[in-house]
């Protein structure tokens, strides 16, 4: 399931409604990416996503589809945020539903890290010394790279 | 053919989308950024460093070597930054 959204979510309440009714499960992991200050002087006062609605839903869908074909797992979820967001605010949950550990985790990497590279969202970082969209890291591209190669746990 | 323009790239041409006919000689997306180059300075700027251009036809990641055939909606955006 994927959900693209302004408003808050609660991760507690999530991972319940994920694991309800299925006994199936027996490992469940969450990554929840938040907004990070950054050092004084220049700290970060708010934080801007925007994103390409339409296109953003249809990239997270094939992600999942993707890590639903290549890992055997009884659930996931991603919800991303979009809007204004200040230090400490919730971005992005994923979670991954498996019988067993290693699924779980490793589906959880793998969704984030074509998250990062394919999902069409930029960030406007506010600061004290002005406006700036943040650039690409290399080590994004990087992650999403190796698992181009890797393969697969049971 | 609906053109959208996110981030940066919205910012420096100063719209969001617009409706365009095409010149017959633009078929590929490299094409069509040459054509945006000489529509004016705003644009100029905003794809002098095509190679920070990322490009969507009908919503799907492409390469700039990509046909514009069938394309119905094409997005610019600098390389995403999400998550």
């Amino acid at each position: 399931m994927i959900r693209v959204q302004e408003q808050d979510f609660d991760v507690g309440r999530e991972i319940e409604k994920l694991k309800s009714g299925n006994h199936e499960i027996g490992a469940i992991v969450t990554f929840t990416g938040t907004v990070r200050s950054h050092d004084e002087p220049d700290a970060l006062a708010s934080m801007h996503l925007e994103h390409y609605p339409g296109m953003t839903e249809n990239e997270l869908k094939r992600i999942e589809a993707e890590a639903q074909e290549r890992w055997p797992l009884q659930a996931s979820l991603i919800i991303h945020r979009y809007g204004t967001l200040y230090p400490g605010d919730n971005i992005v949950l994923v979670v991954t539903a498996s019988k067993h550990r290693g699924a779980a985790f490793e589906s959880a990497e793998f969704l984030m890290d074509y998250l990062k590279t394919n999902a069409p969202f930029w960030k406007k970082e506010m600061r004290e010394s002005g406006e700036n969209w943040v650039e690409e890291r290399a080590s994004d591209q990087d992650s999403e790279e190796r698992w181009k190669q890797s393969g697969v746990a049971e | 053919m609906k053109l959208l323009y996110f981030a940066w790239i919205r910012e420096k041409t100063g719209r969001e989308q617009e409706d365009i006919d095409l010149p017959q000689n633009v078929v590929t997306v490299n094409d069509l950024i040459s054509w945006q180059k000489q529509r004016g300075p705003e644009f100029e700027d905003a794809f002098a460093q095509s190679d920070l251009v990322r490009v969507a036809i009908n919503q799907t990641h492409v390469q700039h070597s990509e046909s514009l055939e069938g394309a119905q909606e094409v997005a610019f955006f600098p390389p995403v930054t999400g998550g």
